[in-house]
């Protein structure tokens, strides 16, 4: 049985993302596009949010993935530092567009949901404030990535980043929690507090997620190839100018 | 076609149309990027060793 | 140990050290916040203890990228990184000569910016607590931020973008301890978990922060 680990080689990741990505991208349009028509087009209305529960087909897989995406950066950070395999550094790099995509995504569509609830087309609901946050962090590892020249510094430096920084998204996650009780007990809903979804909407919804996983995975797998691709781009650049 | 959306057609419709574009942008964004990482590792690898196939 | 620490302090306290600048910086916030908000004095007293608590954040800020940035450039950061001293060590003494210039005085200044601020007087105490409780982690977790951008020209405002998010927690649970009491309500909490914060900051980041520096002096 092959192990995982061989896919640390860059040429052998190409060549199972050869295949794999476009296998991925195809689920991906299958149950996004069933998820998504399913829930848009063939629910009713809930009793108590009216048409709105339809945005919930986006919103959770999308929250889903943001959260995913930096949990697989932390691993791949951790890979890197400790087995040094380029392939999981830049699987890191790529996956934090995506992440920070998502995260966006979440945001607004959480934010649109809530605005019917809440009369605002912004409310500092504490899961709202915490993917906020959580934007920042991927704002600024994509930042510290972009200005660090030498390759391998900019890897080992994101990496502390990312790891240091998910103990404190998760501090902040508790900190929001904290900060919206406050002293008004109770008094801000949280987009999905009450929401018991019920099972007509599940099948859209576990799809949709179904879905966005393999759409993240197929992003990540191209956004990893071009990656590889650039990094011998500049090698090879590099080589040229030595010669010259 | 399209199901009645209620008093809230506008929230539903803006929330899945920036959705699915930015989805699409950053789709868009990886693609383009893609393709020109490809272009130029291709006419590297062509300059390096130009009797073989790139 | 002791001399490095008595060096950075004398360092800051000379010309454009920073010393004065975080303090004048926070003054400058306070009188602008009322000229932005408006004078309603309910108003400022509502917001006073997120206001100086945001002013520490900034003023902290402040001389961070110097932090490290002086000694790498001339070469001393080799040096203390090959020196019997552990790198961690040098991290620790750095963020500590930082927070007895800039978080000691903003502790000690905030309580005469909160009357200007229309804080209530039952939080007064708090807020000095608060403050020198909570900023020695905005000192180490800036020295971590400094570490990962010491090599880069210009990482200020980098800098500024990657630890601002890290100070979360703190802001959050340290103001919240001062307008829980200024309220008149219970601040044990908050205030507690803003020093467990601290207490684990000060004890895990100067690892972090010296893994990053060696990075950057390869």
């Amino acid at each position: 049985m092959a192990s995982l680990w061989e896919y640390a080689n860059p040429v052998k990741f190409m060549k199972l993302s050869g295949w794999l990505l476009p296998l991925s991208a195809a689920l991906a349009v299958l149950c996004i596009g069933a998820g998504l028509g399913m829930g848009f087009f063939f629910t009713d209305p809930d009793y108590r949010q009216g048409e709105t529960i339809k945005i919930i087909f986006i919103h959770v897989p999308a929250a889903l993935v943001a959260i995913n995406a930096w949990a697989m950066m932390l691993i791949a950070s951790l890979i890197w530092l400790v087995r040094r395999h380029h392939v999981s550094a830049l699987v890191a790099k790529a996956g934090a567009p995506i992440g920070a995509t998502m995260t966006l995504i979440g945001l607004i569509t959480g934010a649109v949901w809530g605005q019917p609830m809440w009369g605002t087309w912004w409310a500092w609901d504490p899961r709202l404030t915490s993917f906020l946050i959580l934007f920042l962090f991927y704002v600024g590892y994509i930042a510290l990535w972009s200005a660090i020249d030498d390759a391998d510094t900019a890897a080992d430096l994101t990496s502390v980043l990312c790891i240091v920084g998910s103990v404190f998204a998760v501090l902040s996650r508790y900190a929001a929690l904290f900060w919206n009780q406050g002293l008004h007990q109770g008094a801000s809903l949280s987009v999905q507090a009450g929401t018991r979804v019920d099972w007509a909407y599940k099948g859209p919804l576990y799809l949709s997620m179904l879905g966005f996983t393999f759409l993240f995975l197929a992003l990540v797998l191209a956004g990893t190839r071009t990656e590889i691709r650039a990094r011998r781009v500049k090698a090879l650049l590099l080589r040229e100018r030595a010669a010259a | 076609m399209m199901p009645d959306l209620g008093n809230y057609a506008t929230e539903i419709l803006l929330a899945y149309g920036l959705s699915l574009g930015l989805l699409g942008a950053l789709i868009a964004w990886l693609w383009a990027r893609g393709r020109a990482v490809k272009r130029t590792l291709a006419t590297l690898e062509s300059r390096r060793s130009p009797d073989t196939h790139g | 140990m002791i001399a490095l620490l008595v060096r950075d302090l004398k360092l800051a306290f000379r010309a454009g050290g920073g010393f004065g600048l975080g303090l004048g910086f926070f003054l400058i916030l306070t009188v602008l916040v009322p000229l932005g908000v408006g004078p309603d004095a309910s108003t400022l007293g509502l917001i006073a203890p997120g206001i100086l608590w945001i002013g520490a954040l900034l003023a902290s800020l402040l001389s961070l990228d110097r932090l490290f940035a002086l000694d790498f450039e001339d070469g001393s950061l080799d040096l203390l990184a090959t020196s019997p001293i552990p790198l961690e060590a040098v991290v620790a003494i750095k963020a500590l000569a930082h927070w007895l210039t800039t978080g000691v005085p903003l502790a000690l200044a905030a309580p005469v910016l909160a009357i200007l601020l229309n804080l209530p007087v039952a939080g007064y105490g708090m807020l000095v607590a608060s403050l020198a409780l909570g900023t020695p982690a905005l000192s180490m977790i800036g020295a971590f931020g400094a570490a990962l951008t010491v090599g880069l020209k210009r990482g200020g405002l980098l800098l500024s973008l990657l630890v601002l998010p890290l100070y979360v927690p703190t802001l959050v649970f340290g103001a919240q301890a001062v307008t829980r009491a200024a309220a008149g309500f219970d601040p044990v909490t908050p205030l507690l978990l803003m020093s467990g914060i601290t207490a684990a900051s000060v004890a895990l980041l100067p690892f972090a922060a010296a893994f990053a520096l060696r990075i950057n002096l390869r």
